[in-house]
């Protein structure tokens, strides 16, 4: 398992645990994926949430109404606090959504729309 | 909208879900189980700790590792279940007699089935205290998925909110994730969980406050402290406030059952505040007042994991007989025998008292109350 930044890749590297006295974690590959245009660093096949928080981000959306911050919770896809914009799908459980090189992740501001929806529904 | 079928479809691949197919599925009958997550097990793959409880349902064996038994019993039935992982059962409907289901967060289908088990689990409990809903408060089951499933370090300095066995047990576990506890705070006047749990995580120096809860978050966008203080018996803040810094608040207070799918079934649901909140009733089958609906682990009560097996156990046995596949004479009865035994005890005894509130002898009558 290659837990080390490689050579020209980011220079930080990822907040896990690297030894445990029960567990030996077994990751997948590692690959790119971009948050809010920054190139970050993940294991594919992971949720999404994981890699975020590995990588420091705290903050996944903003609410609607009070502009709160809101983030990781449950992590079992019921409390909706994780909810994000993934490759321009807004309001993604990412604690529940596996991870794939290339993903575009956004922070969501509100409720999060879908334009190809809102596109259709004015043509029918 | 496509659409899939089966006899028996299983909402949930936890403790109780798989403990229920695998029974269903010796008994030959063709099962379907639905997992919101990634992976199956539910909460046993992010249990580290050697579980209690009696041999039969694996006392001495650490939670991940029993879910790997449940995982590898499954496989043996590999003809008869089916397995949809990243699928989440949004909603039944009562005149269709369908439910609907979605694969990822695009991708929405139908499901047809003759009987159903509801074993949906729980979710995490909150208590109110000002910011409670900044970054960095984690429902204790979230920590755990983030450490032990992932690997991946929640924090680096812990506020452990709740010393009952979960308090207790993850307080432990972060510790051997590298994580320090600053504090556990409990507002009872005693630990909830066993005293073995509690010594362990004394000895390491953590300091268990008594009669003390969070007052209020601190933090502008993400958590980076937590004041606490000493509660009264009305539970209100009285002593002198004191200040933690930490950058993870952990919320161990409790759970939760999640029934909405046996509300929407309209199965009779009882609120029992010893079972942890609104559950169905149920018969010594784990039938619920709808003829086609089975409840079993959290999901009918707030128990342990043990205990989720039988009951999943016992769900699974009494739908595959329901169908008209051959069971064995005297299971479930056997199965009862092992609930009552890992029921003994304190804890054992509240539990019963909820049960007893919620089971019924049969429904005729009961149906039409």
């Amino acid at each position: 398992m290659d837990e080390k930044v490689g050579p020209g890749r980011r220079g930080r590297d990822l907040d896990l645990i690297e030894e445990h006295p029960i567990l030996d974690f077994q990751h997948g590959e590692r690959v790119r994926f971009f948050f809010d245009g920054k190139e970050f660093e993940g294991f594919e096949g992971e949720p999404i949430s994981m890699a975020l928080h590995a990588n420091g981000v705290r903050i996944y959306r903003e609410t609607a109404e009070m502009h709160r911050p809101r983030g990781f919770f449950c992590a079992i896809g019921k409390c909706s606090s994780c909810f994000m914009i993934v490759d321009g799908v807004p309001n993604v459980r990412t604690c529940i959504t596996p991870l794939k090189a290339g993903m575009k992740v956004e922070t969501q501001h509100g409720k999060g729309n879908v334009p190809e929806m809102d596109e259709r529904r004015r043509h029918s | 909208m496509k659409q899939v079928s089966t006899e028996i479809l299983v909402i949930g691949g936890g403790a109780a879900g798989l403990s229920a197919a695998a029974e269903a599925a010796s008994a030959g009958a063709k099962v379907l189980i639905v997992e919101s997550d990634l992976r199956l097990g539910g909460q046993l793959i992010k249990q580290t700790h050697k579980f209690f409880g009696s041999k039969d349902e694996f006392a001495g064996t650490r939670g991940f590792k029993i879910a790997d038994i449940l995982l590898n019993e499954i496989d043996a039935f590999k003809d008869s279940v089916s397995v949809l992982q990243n699928t989440t059962v949004t909603g039944f409907y009562i005149e269709d007699d369908t439910f609907t289901a979605m694969r990822g967060e695009e991708e929405v289908f139908q499901i047809k089935t003759q009987k159903t088990i509801v074993a949906t689990g729980a979710q995490e409990r909150l208590i109110p205290f000002p910011n409670n809903d900044l970054p960095g408060v984690y429902g204790a089951g979230a920590v755990q998925t983030l450490m032990n499933v992932y690997g991946v370090l929640p924090g680096k300095r812990v506020l452990m909110v709740g010393a009952g066995n979960i308090g207790l047990i993850v307080s432990y576990q972060l510790m051997q994730a590298g994580v320090e506890v600053a504090a556990v705070v409990e507002a009872a006047p005693r630990v909830g969980g066993y005293w073995v749990h509690a010594a362990k995580i004394r000895r390491m120096g953590v300091p268990i406050l008594l009669r003390h809860s969070i007052k209020k978050a601190l933090g502008e966008d993400i958590i980076t402290g937590a004041v606490i203080s000493e509660l009264n018996e009305k539970f209100e803040h009285v002593g002198p406030e004191r200040e933690i810094a930490c950058d993870l608040i952990c919320i161990a207070v409790g759970l939760s059952p999640t029934t909405e799918l046996l509300s929407q079934a309209g199965c009779k649901m009882m609120y029992v505040p010893q079972l942890c909140g609104n559950v169905a009733q149920r018969d010594r089958t784990m039938r619920t007042s709808h003829p086609d609906f089975y409840t079993a682990g959290d999901a009918s009560g707030i128990e342990e994991a043990s205990a989720a097996m039988v009951e999943g156990r016992i769900a699974g046995l009494s739908a595959a007989a329901a169908l008209g596949y051959p069971t064995e004479h005297g299971k479930i009865d056997e199965y009862w025998g092992r609930l009552e035994s890992l029921r003994m005890g304190e804890a054992g005894a509240r539990i019963c008292q909820g049960i007893e509130c919620v089971l019924v002898k049969g429904w005729e009558g009961a149906a039409h109350e």
